[in-house]
């Protein structure tokens, strides 16, 4: 285990350190997804490393939301859909059969491409997470659960006289960064976001961006985007997905300065895409 | 000259207005102006012009006589008297018009020497075929007689017009067509008139629902007064003989609405939860395959008739039960064969599938997103469907429970086979009560007389059952409305 | 735990310590509320079973019935004593016809006719309706009276059911319907191959009657059948114009609301109050008569344009709007483009809608018993202003009768009913699957 703190990993990524030097939070080997007949992924062999953001890139249709759901096994929930290779979560298989399913999602959490608060007040909305787990004993726990976590996710002020008025009422930038609080409020080791800027405008993803900067501090967090920019700003590692085949993978800095790859620079450079 | 035979003259003129009209299109084109209107819009619009106002007249002419002739016959009835032999009026007409039906077919040489007396006359009617009650009365002939030759006289005048109306529409239709008529926007215009008319008639029968038991009602309540009809706690109408009149029953709604809503509650009771959760079970958790199969069988229930329901009721359900209980309790049948328990049990199953398959259209409805957003915070699937899914399907559910409740309470042919007749006002789910619909129809089949307020006691239970359910289901269909807006 | 929770800054290296989030209760919660969803689709089914096996157990034997192959001496001394025939018909209509039967059963079982107890029974062991059947045989045929005629007759309902085994023989005589003596001959009957069961023709043909044996659903097939025809005849053009208009042309004004709230309003009224509407409107007020399959079939349409209504409105949206955008670009009038193009395009989805609301309404009972179709009547109706009765009606009238077989009449009634609407479905599906469409 390599032992870093905060100032050497943000050294690290200054310095255009390789992040090879964090440890491996999850890793994917030769990964295949199938959706009946048809596949979508064709082996990747990925690592995330711990505490830092890793973004998943490349057009649309490429396998890197289909490589992401098969993170926390979301693909779990779509019908016909086959995952083959390993995937581990520190080290363990997540499709061994001994894996609980509820307890890897209560670990590696998810925030989704569209803000889907449920049609429930903020307040509980946060709580969801926390009240199925079990994580707070009482009320007062509870209280601090939500406050602690819609404070990470940066909208505790902009919401705090309203924590019981309903989530869909809010803005979509606001939506999304509660859907974020709602991922943390489970105290989640990995979070996992699927385009999370997608639906939003362009302060609303100012924000949101942000707000994954600060939260690298404490997770490990994995994120598509098909946003060049925003990869570029918000990510330390980059993966490069095409038609189901992990092209390229490495520092983000590296990435966008002197791909390696012709399909790498192609995509940079908005040949396609 | 029969209506028949009007109908058939005008449809003649009509047709042979169509071929002349398209001929005359036809005739008139080439040259250099283009025509408007194909040839066959010519010919449908000398059509409509000589059929529509004919046979428009001849219904207008028809109800307009029928209400005529009564009107007239009426007068001549010689003036009631308290010892009038008839009990009423409509029954009188009722007989004069059936000997007028009766003389009608009669040979010329049988109508020549016409009995006076009815009691002759009676006999010679039932050998064609025309039963006629025995209190008829002499008098009666003459009105009869009187009948028969205006109703002639109104129908020849009434065909004479018909025709010529129908031969003046051919001629202005006719003369209007040239090259740049508009014919076919006069047809269409007609068609629209035909499609609003339609829609038209959707209203025309709530109007028609609510005016016809509003009257009957009406006369109703100034033989029963309206508080002891809505408060009253007994159902004792008594039936009284034609004509026999004076007893008077009572009339409480309160046991009737009672065993209603008992009924419908034991109902909902039975198959809310069972429906409930077999549309959780098909939307959520079974495969593609085991939904193609459960989901048509449940639907099977919803297909078959409630006949059927009752009849099941009577011959399985009721006697299951009655026998279980004397075997429970050692020979005393504490549940009664027709009871609140089986109508209500029986009626459950009947709405099953109404439960199921609105709120499993309901629930699937429920976006996918936030069972994702469930899922992926590491919640198992029923606690997904507990704490998200249904919560947010709520509105949507109880709409879709109001609808059912509605079809509970006005469902007929189960209670009328197994709730039982007798009024009673209890609590026991075992005994037999009673509903307003079964009331309604023990009070209308068999041959009472219109008038009783026995009989018009039916549409005041009518109109009560029609506001009550009216009013769920207005509500239930805001609510579902409202809640179809809210995903789309 | 939530301090743990909450401070994931804690040392990186340290993997969180793996916490309690009780798997095994939520999971026992899982099981559970899968089970209560399986319980309830087989709590469902167990009643569709259950409800199936019950009519079809009681119902299947009255598909046949039981007679008995007599040889019959159409005797002239018995059917015309007086020799008038010739000059009075009514001879030949009120002749003593069940003697002829109760003399060749006799000969056949060796009965002296001098026994008058036994003859008695005798009389008993065949239908009243052989009355009837005989009339109808020498009436059509006056030349065969003096001659021998085979002839099949019903047997009495009683011994019907005892034929059938429906009857349990074990128990003493006097606390059942049939005797000891019949029982005998009965079986005598059945060994010389004289007595069996042949398919009950009856069933369809006869109509009301107060013995088991000889009633029949005649009359209610063709009350059906016209009220069917009427119900199609009106609801389905009436409906189609409606849904035309309402999706076609109106506008979106407070008028259309008021007809769109008002049709989803009348599919969920109750059928009682069409019964009442019907009862006052058309009996009461415009003196149409009662019984009669016309009123039915009016009534039935006023409660089936709803639904076909809803239907034909979904058929006619399904219609993409490219489809009328070409017809009106190639300049076809608003009318031309909705009759030659969106109607034929919406019409199975409309066939569909129809047949549909048409079994609804052939099942239904209660509106019809109200306009007085709960009636007696033996003789086929001829026109639709003639009384009949229909399929379900009839159905409830022999339900409310005490006998024996004549459960098992109504539950061959009732097979009768859902074989049709079966049949009327199953043609909706296929019609759907073969024309739906995928735009």
């Amino acid at each position: 285990m390599n032992l870093m703190t905060e100032r050497n990993l943000e050294k690290a990524v200054n310095d255009k350190m390789s992040a090879q030097g964090n440890a491996i939070k999850m890793q994917g080997k030769d990964v295949t997804v199938h959706y009946g007949d048809k596949q979508a992924l064709f082996g990747v062999s990925l690592d995330v490393p711990e505490k830092m953001v890793t973004a998943l890139i490349g057009p649309s249709g490429c396998g890197k939301s289909t490589f992401l759901r098969s993170l926390n096994r979301m693909n779990d929930t779509i019908e016909g859909c086959k995952v083959g290779g390993l995937l581990t979560l520190d080290d363990e298989d997540i499709y061994n059969p001994k894996i609980d399913v509820v307890e890897l999602r209560a670990r590696v959490g998810m925030v989704f491409q569209k803000p889907n608060p449920f049609p429930k007040s903020i307040f509980e909305n946060v709580a969801y997470g926390p009240r199925i787990h079990g994580l707070a004993k009482n009320r007062q726990q509870l209280d601090e659960i939500v406050e602690k976590s819609l404070r990470r996710a940066s909208l505790f002020e902009e919401v705090k006289d309203r924590l019981h008025e309903a989530g869909t009422g809010l803005s979509g930038g606001q939506q999304q960064r509660l859907c974020i609080a709602r991922a943390i409020a489970v105290s989640p080791e990995v979070i996992l976001m699927d385009e999370p800027c997608s639906a939003l405008d362009p302060i609303a993803t100012a924000k949101v961006e942000e707000l994954i900067d600060e939260l690298r501090e404490n997770y490990t967090i994995v994120i598509v985007t098909h946003s060049m920019q925003q990869a570029a700003r918000v990510s330390q590692r980059t993966a490069m997905f095409h038609l189901g085949n992990l092209v390229e993978v490495g520092d983000t800095e590296m990435m966008f300065t002197s791909p390696t790859e012709k399909r790498t620079q192609d995509y940079i450079t908005g040949r396609f895409g | 000259m029969s209506t028949l035979m009007v109908l058939v003259i005008v449809i003649a003129i009509a047709a042979a207005g169509y071929f002349i009209g398209r001929q005359r299109a036809v005739s008139k084109e080439g040259g250099n102006v283009k025509p408007h209107s194909l040839p066959h819009y010519h010919g449908w619009w000398v059509f409509l012009a000589s059929a529509l106002p004919a046979i428009l007249f001849v219904a207008v002419w028809a109800a307009g006589t029928g209400v005529y002739l009564e009107r007239s016959a009426i007068a001549e009835l010689p003036t009631r008297t308290a010892d009038t032999v008839i009990a009423s009026q409509s029954l009188e007409l009722g007989m004069v018009s059936g000997i007028a039906r009766g003389l009608d077919r009669l040979s010329d040489a049988e109508r020549a020497n016409l009995p006076q007396t009815f009691a002759e006359l009676q006999p010679l009617l039932a050998s064609k075929g025309v039963a006629l009650a025995t209190e008829g009365q002499d008098y009666m002939i003459p009105i009869a007689t009187e009948w028969n030759r205006n109703t002639a006289w109104a129908s020849r005048i009434g065909g004479i017009v018909a025709i010529v109306l129908a031969l003046a529409g051919a001629v202005f239709g006719l003369s209007g067509v040239h090259v740049r008529a508009r014919a076919r926007n006069n047809v269409e215009r007609v068609i629209l008139g035909a499609l609003i008319a339609a829609s038209g008639i959707a209203i025309l029968t709530t109007i028609g629902i609510i005016l016809s038991m509003l009257f009957q009602t009406i006369t109703f309540f100034q033989s029963v007064s309206p508080s002891t009809f809505f408060f009253g706690t007994v159902w004792d109408p008594r039936f009284a003989a034609a004509g026999s009149g004076g007893s008077q029953g009572q009339f409480g709604l309160i046991p009737l609405l009672a065993g209603t809503l008992y009924i419908a509650f034991v109902a909902m009771l039975f198959a809310v939860p069972v429906g409930l959760f077999a549309a959780i079970y098909m939307a959520e958790y079974a495969s593609r395959s085991v939904r193609s199969v459960v989901k048509p069988l449940l639907e099977v229930l919803a297909g078959i008739p409630t006949i059927v329901y009752g009849f099941f009721a009577l011959v399985t359900v009721g006697p299951f039960l009655r026998d279980l209980s004397a075997a429970l309790s050692g020979g005393y049948a504490f549940i009664q064969a027709q009871s609140v328990l089986t109508a209500g049990i029986v009626m459950g199953v009947m709405l099953i599938p109404f439960v199921s398959s609105l709120s499993d259209d309901i629930i699937t409805a429920v976006p996918g997103s936030l069972r994702d957003g469930s899922l992926g915070l590491g919640s198992t699937k029923s606690e997904t469907i507990r704490r998200v899914v249904l919560p947010a399907a709520l509105p949507g559910i109880v709409g879709a429970l109001l609808l059912t409740a509605s079809r509970a309470i006005g469902e007929t042919m189960i209670v009328v086979l197994a709730a039982g007749v007798a009024a009673n006002l209890n609590i026991n789910p075992f005994e037999a009560m009673t509903t307003i619909t079964v009331k309604i129809v023990n009070q209308l089949t068999g041959d009472l007389e219109f008038n009783s307020p026995q009989t018009l006691v039916a549409f005041a239970l009518g109109l009560t059952l029609f506001f009550i359910t009216l009013a769920m289901n207005i509500f239930a269909l805001y609510i579902v409305r409202k809640y179809r807006e809210q995903y789309e | 735990m939530t301090d743990i929770a909450l401070n994931p800054a804690a040392p990186a290296s340290a993997r969180p310590a793996r916490r309690d989030i009780g798997l095994k209760r939520r999971y026992a919660a899982e099981r559970r509320f899968k089970l209560y969803g399986i319980a309830a689709i087989a709590i469902g089914l167990f009643f569709l079973v259950a409800l199936m096996y019950s009519v079809f157990s009681n119902g299947y034997t009255a598909f046949w019935q039981t007679e008995v192959n007599l040889a019959i001496n159409l005797d002239p001394k018995i059917i015309d004593p007086d020799n008038k025939r010739a000059t009075d018909p009514n001879v030949l209509l009120t002749a003593n016809y069940p003697i002829l039967a109760r003399n060749a059963l006799a000969e056949k079982l060796g009965v002296p006719a001098t026994n008058k107890p036994a003859m008695r029974e005798l009389g008993k062991l065949f239908s009243e309706g052989v009355r009837g059947q005989l009339r109808d045989l020498v009436v059509a045929n006056p030349s065969l009276i003096g001659t021998t005629q085979n002839v099949w007759v019903l047997t009495g309902a009683d011994i019907d059911s005892a034929f059938k085994g429906q009857i349990d023989l074990t128990v003493d005589q006097t606390r059942r319907k049939v005797s000891d003596q019949q029982v005998g001959w009965m079986n005598k009957l059945k060994g010389e191959g004289a007595m069996s069961q042949r398919f009950n023709t009856g069933l369809f043909t006869y109509g009301a009657s107060s013995r088991p044996e000889t009633s029949g659903l005649g009359v209610a097939l063709i009350g059906s059948l016209y009220m069917m025809l009427i119900v199609l005849c009106l609801s389905l053009p009436i409906g189609v114009a409606a849904s035309i208009y309402l999706e076609e042309y109106a506008k979106k004004s407070r008028l259309t609301d008021i007809i769109e709230v008002n049709i989803n309003n009348l599919a969920a009224v109750p059928s009682i109050v069409f019964g009442l509407l019907g009862l006052a409107v058309f009996i009461n007020f415009f003196h149409m008569p009662r019984s009669a399959s016309l009123v039915g079939g009016m009534v039935l349409t006023l409660m089936t344009l709803p639904t076909i209504i809803i239907a034909t409105r979904a058929a006619l949206r399904a219609v993409p709007p490219s489809i009328r955008a070409a017809a009106l670009g190639v300049g076809a009038s608003k009318t031309q483009m909705v009759f030659h193009h969106v109607l034929p395009l919406a019409a199975p989805g409309i066939l569909t809608g129809t047949i549909i609301g048409l079994a609804h309404a052939l099942g239904e009972t209660a509106p019809l018993l109200l306009i007085g179709m709960v009636a007696f009547v033996a003789n086929s109706p001829v026109t639709p202003l003639d009384p009949s009765t229909a399929l379900p009606v009839q159905i409830y009238m022999w339900a409310n009768e005490a006998e024996r077989a004549f459960v098992e009449r109504t539950s061959g009634a009732i097979i009768v009913l859902l074989i049709f609407l079966a049949v009327m479905n199953i043609t909706a599906i296929i019609l759907r699957r073969r024309f739906e469409r995928r735009w």
